[in-house]
């Protein structure tokens, strides 16, 4: 029984020339592989959030209720010290920041999904360096936050926060939230390669969320807290986001090149590193 | 002839557990081979460890003349790959799904679309590429896979339970086209399976795996005739030679038992 009777001639399929199977040789065509690799697993990510985008309308939910129902009552009790800026202000960044750590530290339920799916053993099969697949999906985590970035924004405009509208300074917002998303995705995808089922990986990240997020400047600066948790914010990832997008993003504050290099140059390296773990770990997750 | 794919005393342990052990085995160019054998008995492992996706404990294996440790890349580029799980996203069309691995797999841009509308066509799906995969039914996805797997005109396809939870038509479906392909491009096709129909009657020759170790490898013919029973079907063969590892083994025995009876009668 035959299902294909609209086949064109299928002898095409045999007589069609090879593809070609040169791998690339030099350093530099080892690179653009590279890139270009990483860039078709993020492209995968933006097809599939143009079919469908309610999943980041339910994902906005949580941000718009911290600002409105947190932010709105703290910024009247002025109980947290926050120099010239108002705390709507001082927390709309923290705000942003946040909603980037929450879709992102899940990520690695989606590497278990794609696991017992058969994707990764497909990806993993294919000629793609382990790297871009990791760093793909990183990168797809990044791609995730940008919504996230424009309904704060929009959303802080509705409430008064005076915001910074250069645009190299929004550019920055999004390289932050980019790259907060990309290193904590993979963080998430390095605890999925070694825990492997769905269960474990949502439990430690509800685990994690909650010290991640509140041993940060998030909410609050870091001045105010003890001292041992003070040096848990210092060693938190999140507070350079939070910072590097607190600094870009307020119209009020002060703008110092400096540490917000320092802020990027730190998630970089992070993200770099984790990355490179990610890749050695990602053919475990099959095992 | 030429073997297109060699494996040599190749052995996977998880822990203690040797889940394949010291497996050899050589398959030629445009064989359809079969590896057949209960759950448990290393057939997957052995098609990872093939595939790259895991790497032997020891021995070696080659695929189209490259060393599946040694030189990665190029026996990724030589293999077409299906997963047992019907793993297209359904949030993409089928043409996307498989413009992402014609990327993946290097298709040169100016032939992508030509390509990949050529291999939609051949499974049939050239309509409805254009449709998100998640309104396509089991059999179409399977499909869709197939021509995923050929985008790069593999040497060789391996397929682990190409046919598992579908209905008796896109089974039928999907073999069809496995053998056009043989019949039309000579493709070396590597299948693990649990039905012994399509077993018997599709592939050149069969492996049995049993606790890690091939059992026997023949023809469908030859290993059918070698057990001693007569009119002996590949169910049989199959008891003969994994039935211990079943743990209810009379009654699987008596079940085949009594389906060749049916057979003879009818």
């Amino acid at each position: 029984m035959k299902l294909h009777e609209q086949d064109a001639q299928p002898a095409d399929l045999a007589n069609t020339p090879i593809v070609s199977q040169a791998q690339p040789t030099t350093p530099l065509a080892v690179i653009a592989d590279f890139f270009l690799k990483t860039f078709t697993i993020a492209e995968w990510e933006i097809r599939k959030l143009r079919h469908d985008f309610s999943d980041l309308i339910t994902r906005a939910v949580q941000p718009v209720l911290w600002l409105l129902v947190f932010g709105e009552t703290f910024t009247r009790i002025r109980a947290i010290p926050t120099g010239n800026m108002s705390y709507l202000e001082f927390m709309a960044p923290g705000i942003l920041s946040q909603s980037v750590l929450f879709l992102a530290i899940f990520g690695g339920i989606a590497v278990v999904w794609e696991r017992d799916l058969g994707v990764i053993h497909k990806f993993l099969a294919s000629p793609t360096p382990r790297g871009s697949l990791v760093l793909g999906k990183a990168l797809s985590a990044g791609i995730r936050a940008l919504p996230q970035a424009l309904i704060i924004y929009m959303l802080a405009l509705i409430l008064g926060v005076r915001m910074n509208y250069n645009p190299l300074a929004l550019l920055g917002v999004c390289i932050f939230a980019i790259l907060g998303a990309a290193c904590f995705s993979t963080f998430s995808l390095i605890i999925a390669c070694l825990l492997k089922t769905r269960d474990r990986v949502m439990g430690i990240g509800q685990v994690l969320t909650m010290p991640l997020f509140f041993a940060s400047n998030a909410i609050y600066p870091i001045d105010i807290m003890p001292k041992p948790l003070q040096v848990i914010a210092h060693i938190n990832p999140l507070s350079y986001v939070v910072d590097g997008i607190r600094s870009l993003m307020i119209a009020d504050a002060a703008i110092n090149l400096n540490t917000i290099g320092l802020d990027f140059g730190i998630l970089a390296v992070v993200t770099i590193v984790l990355v490179i773990i990610g890749s050695n770990l990602y053919p475990r997750i099959i095992q | 002839m030429t073997a297109i794919i060699e494996v040599s005393h190749l052995v996977k342990m998880f822990g203690d557990h040797a889940a394949v052990n010291d497996v050899s085995l050589s398959v030629e160019k445009g064989e359809v081979f079969g590896l057949l054998g209960p759950n448990g008995a290393g057939k997957s492992t052995t098609i990872k460890m093939l595939t790259t996706l895991l790497s032997p404990s020891s021995g070696r294996a080659s695929v189209n003349g490259f060393d599946i440790v040694q030189q990665t890349t190029a026996v990724r580029h030589s293999l077409g790959y299906v997963p047992q799980a019907l793993s297209a996203d359904g949030n993409l069309t089928g043409f996307e799904n498989l413009l992402i691995f014609a990327k993946l797999y290097d298709v040169p841009r100016a032939i992508r679309t030509q390509r990949i509308n050529e291999v939609l066509s051949y499974v049939g799906l050239l309509d409805v590429g254009k449709q998100l995969v998640r309104t396509y039914s089991g059999g179409m996805i399977r499909r869709l896979e197939v021509a995923q797997s050929l985008l790069h005109q593999p040497s060789v396809l391996f397929l682990d339970e190409p046919t598992v939870g579908l209905d008796p038509i896109a089974r039928q479906a999907i073999w069809d086209h496995l053998m056009d392909l043989r019949a039309d491009s000579n493709m070396t096709i590597f299948v693990t399976t649990h039905s012994m129909e399509e077993a018997d009657s599709l592939c050149t020759r069969i492996g049995i795996m049993h606790r890690g170790q091939i059992a026997v490898i023949g023809t469908p013919a030859e290993l059918k005739a070698n057990i001693g029973i007569e009119n002996a079907t590949l169910d049989d063969v199959f008891v003969h030679y994994a039935g211990d590892a079943l743990e209810s083994g009379g009654s699987y025995r008596e079940a085949s038992r009594a389906r060749r009876t049916a057979r003879r009668l009818g």
